[in-house]
């Protein structure tokens, strides 16, 4: 009797899948995901207009980045959810080639299932793959060149990286101009790579045309009452200090007095104690004043008075970020003015963005600050705009940085496949079935870049790797006339790291979903109902 | 229900009366039922855990409650977030966690051999012997295989000069884990750590001192091995050096802010005095407080609290650069690491109290604005940090678990350093010795023997199993070779390398992490075999 009753391990709603259907929901869950961004790869693939939920319902983003995409769509499915992870880090580290590492894996995954459902044991299909990344990247490494050495040849490969990259983006009608922005800005750092030194100021009005790189720093924010509105040869103390009350926070410490006449007497120290800091700034022979926190009406009347320019509220990021490019130290006390280094910049003035006006320091101590101002007609292409840019200027950092460069337009792509197939052909054992898929996966990159401009992409694709098996390894596709062209004429370059990184992440997250033979699943917590913000 | 015994019972009137409360609510097994159904629930998370098992084994993807994704393939870890119901299941687990604890490896080995044992009992059960004398046979079979794993064991050289071997079987530990890809940095990573904390008098490695920290990005390659500390902040101030050399460390657990007295009190400013003295005194306090700081000649503070906007400009101004947010565990390790003391007050602190380290430096990474402190150099640089760098969040944790598992087998070692072979190897010969034994048995305990013989087989079968090649055959194979040979150190070829011999493949496991697998499973055993009742208040599903 009691025997026929199904034992329950599990807590009740948690599952176990477990063989088949795990990797059957695995797969279907990558591949649908590599599918969902497919469409946005290449020169010519088409955006996704993304529509929130929760607390900011119905606010729409257009975009053609797949991290952006994919951090938007809101997915059950726990392979899924690896790949979405993939492409976020891949964000991170790089900040491009987030489609393209989401679609390789899932064409990964995708042949890995035909080889399965032939009875090829997963481990199997692992080690024919880790075979043929190595010769991938091998065949990668060995085609990548370097020009850094040649300044000019260099400055032409950043463009074209530049140029490449924006080509897929919002900004491809005028990728010309905005590659020589990117390429302007990360030149400006001098090689070190810190992107916190290129700020990116939105402004909608205009046109994508009018944006512009400026090579001082742009603060959003306004100048008190009359004080001058221009300061040149400005020395700028830059702090983060109270400037309100300025109460004092020794414990426990309260006001308790028993007449009017006190509460005036104090009122008078306080307002004493506010102009005597403000006379411990005004010493530091400084004519600008910038602090984080807010000013109040006294001080920023004393320093009107005193003819120095005082700036409240800028934020955080602002301030640290000032520092930087001014030279200056964030100061809390004002005691010891020979001890604290100022910020110097030529000019400070205002100029006008659209309706607004802006602070503009320039000249600034340190060469390497730049702002871009970005115009255009609607908040989403703006922000599609600063999406691509900050990819742009990823990956020209990245490439600053490792100055090696391959093909692109599915150039090393297939190349990469040639390299595996041909390595294929000569292994031995079942290993090779696996680099022959890994060989295809990789094929289908090409492929969806063709599909998606709308070319015969069999043809283009098969015309492709004919060339390339008869030596010529720089032959791509080039999407503006749907034929097979010299990449290197058509100086459409990728970053080597870039390349590199989705070839590696896309094997990992597939490697990692493919060892999976079972997917145990906990009883969902219960929620309750929210209430406000989500 | 009436056919259980011991739930009704009549009186001379023949009317039944009820014993336990709530009787109706309760589900109740008992006897055989109890034993099947236990059973049934112990294989069927062995038949879980059993893909996972040996190099070639698979991963499991675990759902969290809130949908987090973990991919693993370390039994503890995949039973830990099974969200398991069943009491007998939850035991199993609870076996995994004490071999964990204990060993740190053969997570998965010992609950696929507990599940082989409880599937042998059923069919002992079935034959109609007692549970008991299942149980107390199973018992003895295993004092046999112990004592045997102890005749076959091989003592394994380790010493400092030549770490190599050590290397290999930390290899072997990682080799069924995701980071084989760069199996023999991460071996070398987990060796050198334990061997930088390792007290070779006492044969003993303190694991407070191997921290592991994991931070998104990079690639596994990256991983290093830090002589040192490695804190998950920065400085309190953008400007401070990032680089700092020769540092000398104030170690403390009172915040840079104004003094706060801690027995309740209300402190009124009555008086223009009385505030202008207030503010003075304010003031003073924090120049005060770094200069107390500064006087004891530290370069660096560290600081468990945070600090006031005033007093973090103070500490740059002084050139004092300092840490704050410091978590308590990694304040002691700090402390440890330097060789400083923890200073609750600044008062008390003085040139003697303070840690010293050879170099701190800021690191950063990728293009998001991460930042992590790497303390280097120390005085005392017995604690190391393994900072793992990986694709995703998955592989990181990943990552942490192996090489936890891999510093744990260096741990055993160090500290007994005698070895069985693994890859099944121990398993066979074991079996062959419990089914020789059980020959010489002329009670009814023999055929427990020989179920147990039959049950330690079955690890190696799962390991040729997921290895992909035809089990039985495999198993057969080796086992003659081993009787005929009489070399216990031929396994289960699991990497297709051409050789049976786990000598060869440096296919090596502690004898106390075997002793410990087969001792663990055959009390689980024990115990779910004495069970006969259970008594559980129904989940509202009729029986």
């Amino acid at each position: 009797m009691v025997s026929l009753n199904p034992v329950r391990i599990l807590k009740h709603e948690a599952e176990e899948d477990k063989a088949e259907t795990a990797r059957l929901s695995s797969f279907v869950g990558a591949i649908a995901i590599g599918d969902l961004v497919k469409s946005t790869l290449g020169p010519k693939g088409m955006d996704k207009i993304l529509v929130s939920h929760g607390r900011n319902e119905g606010q729409v983003v257009i975009t053609n980045d797949g991290a952006t995409i994919l951090k938007a769509v809101g997915i059950d499915n726990p392979a899924s959810k690896i790949l979405v992870d993939i492409s976020r880090v891949q964000d991170d580290e790089v900040g491009d080639g987030t489609t393209s590492v989401t679609v390789l894996a899932a064409e990964l995954l995708r042949e890995a299932e035909k080889l399965i459902d032939q009875k090829i044991h997963p481990q199997i299909i692992i080690a024919g793959w880790r075979k043929a990344t190595q010769v991938a990247r091998d065949a990668l490494t060995a085609t990548s060149m370097d020009n850094s050495a040649d300044s000019a040849q260099f400055h032409e490969d950043l463009m074209n990286i530049a140029r490449t990259t924006l080509s897929s983006k919002i900004l491809s009608q005028h990728k010309e101009y905005f590659s020589k922005l990117a390429v302007d800005a990360v030149l400006r750092l001098k090689g070190s790579g810190n992107l916190s030194a290129i700020q990116i100021i939105k402004k909608t009005g205009g046109t994508l045309e009018d944006s512009f790189l400026d090579e001082g720093f742009l603060l959003d924010k306004k100048i008190g009452v009359h004080q001058p509105k221009c300061v040149e040869n400005a020395r700028i103390l830059i702090a983060n200090t109270p400037m309100d009350t300025d109460k004092i926070k020794v414990f426990g410490s309260r006001v308790r007095v028993d007449s009017m006449a006190k509460i005036a007497e104090l009122e008078l120290a306080e307002k004493e104690k506010m102009r005597d800091k403000v006379n411990k700034i005004l010493k530091h022979n400084v004519n600008v004043f910038i602090n984080r926190q807010l000013i109040y009406n006294y001080p920023e009347q004393l320093f009107a008075d005193a003819g120095v320019m005082a700036i409240e509220h800028a934020d955080f990021d602002g301030i640290e970020r000032l520092a930087l490019v001014t030279g200056g130290e964030i100061v809390s006390t004002f005691d010891n003015p020979e001890l604290v280094k100022l910020g110097l910049c030529d000019v400070i003035e205002q100029i006008m963005i659209g309706e607004d006006t802006l602070l503009r320091f320039g000249g600034v101590a340190l060469g390497e600050a730049c702002t871009i101002v970005i115009r255009g007609a609607t908040q989403q292409i703006i922000d599609e705009a600063e999406r691509s840019l900050h990819d742009a200027l990823c990956v020209l950092a990245a490439t600053v940085r490792e100055t090696r460069i391959v093909y692109g337009g599915g150039c090393s792509e297939m190349l990469m496949a040639c390299a595996v197939q041909s390595e294929a052909a000569k292994t031995p054992g079942k290993d090779s079935v696996a680099m022959e898929s890994f060989a295809k996966a990789l094929q289908t990159l090409p492929t969806t870049i063709a599909d998606n401009a709308g070319y015969d992409s069999a043809q283009l694709v098969s015309e492709l790797r004919a060339a390339h098996s008869q030596g010529f390894n720089n032959m791509g596709l080039n999407m503006d006339v749907g034929k097979i062209g010299c990449m290197k004429e058509l100086g459409i370059t990728e970053s080597f790291v870039v390349k590199r990184q989705v070839l590696l992440s896309a094997v990992e997250a597939a490697e990692m979903i493919l060892r999976v033979d079972s997917i145990i699943t906990s009883a969902p917590r219960k929620r309750t109902e929210d209430r406000g913000h989500c | 229900m009436a056919s259980m015994p011991g739930t009704l019972a009549f009186d001379e009137y023949g009317r039944p009366f009820i014993i336990i409360r709530d009787q109706q609510n309760q589900k109740r097994l008992t006897g055989v039922d109890a034993l099947k159904s236990h059973i049934l629930a112990g294989r069927s998370i062995a038949d879980t855990l059993k893909t996972s098992l040996g190099p070639k084994g698979l991963d499991k993807m675990m759902v969290s409650p809130d949908g987090d994704v973990t991919v693993t393939n370390d039994g503890a870890t995949i039973l830990k977030l099974m969200d398991v119901d069943h009491e007998i299941a939850k035991l199993m687990v609870q076996l995994s966690q004490s071999q964990d604890d204990e060993i740190g490896d053969g997570t998965t080995g010992v609950v696929v051999l507990a599940g082989a044992l409880l599937e042998q009992a059923e069919l002992l059960l079935d034959k109609g012997i007692h549970p008991i004398r299942i149980a107390d046979g199973f018992e003895l079979a295993a004092q046999c295989a112990v004592k045997h794993l102890e005749k076959i064991a091989d003592s394994f050289p380790v010493d400092f000069t030549n770490l190599e071997p050590l290397i290999q079987t930390a290899m072997t530990t990682l080799g069924s884990k995701i980071v084989n890809k760069c199996h023999r940095q991460m071996a070398e990573i987990a060796v050198q750590a334990v061997m930088a904390v390792a007290d070779m008098e006492k044969r003993d490695v303190n694991f407070e001192l191997i921290k592991v920290e994991g931070k998104v990005g990079g690639r596994l390659e990256d991983t290093v091995l830090v002589k040192g500390v490695v804190i998950d902040k920065d400085f309190s101030h953008p400007q401070m050096p990032k680089v700092l050399k020769d540092v000398k460390l104030a170690i403390l657990t009172c915040p840079f802010e104004p003094p706060k007295p801690k027995t309740k009190h209300k402190l009124d400013v009555t008086s223009v005095e009385d505030y202008k003295a207030l503010r003075q005194y304010e003031a003073e306090k924090f120049s005060e407080m770094v200069q107390q700081v500064k006087d004891a000649g530290a370069t660096l503070a560290i600081c468990q609290w945070g600090f006031d906007d005033e007093a973090n400009h103070l500490l740059l101004q002084r050139q004092l650069p300092a840490v704050r947010w410091v978590g308590g565990p990694e304040i002691e390790l700090i402390a440890i690491a330097t060789g400083g003391r923890i200073v609750p007050r600044f008062e008390e602190l003085s040139a003697d109290k303070l840690g010293h380290a050879g170099l701190v430096r800021e690191l950063q990474f990728g293009t998001t604005k991460d930042r992590m402190l790497v303390i280097e150099e120390c005085k005392n640089s017995r604690a190391v940090t393994i900072f793992i760098r990986g694709g995703n969040k998955m592989i990181i944790e990943e990552a942490k678990r192996s090489i936890h598992d891999a510093v744990c087998v260096v741990r055993n070692l160090v500290q007994d350093n005698r070895v069985v072979y693994g890859g099944g190897a121990a398993e066979i010969a074991c079996a062959i010795a419990t089914s020789q034994e059980a020959d010489k048995i002329s009670s009814l305990e023999q055929y427990a023997f020989r179920a147990f013989s039959d049950a330690l087989e079955s690890v190696p079968l799962a390991l040729a199993e997921n290895s992909g090649l035809s089990p039985i055959h495999t198993l057969t194979e080796v086992k003659a070779r081993q009787v005929k040979e009489r070399n216990p150190a031929l396994g289960i070829d699991c990497m297709l390398k051409g050789t049976s011999d786990m000598k060869e493949q440096h296919v090596i496991e502690s004898l106390h992490s075997k002793k410990q697998q087969f001792v663990l499973a055959t009390q689980l055993v024990k115990m779910i075999l004495k069970i006969d009742d259970i008594r559980s208040p129904s989940d509202g599903m009729s029986m």
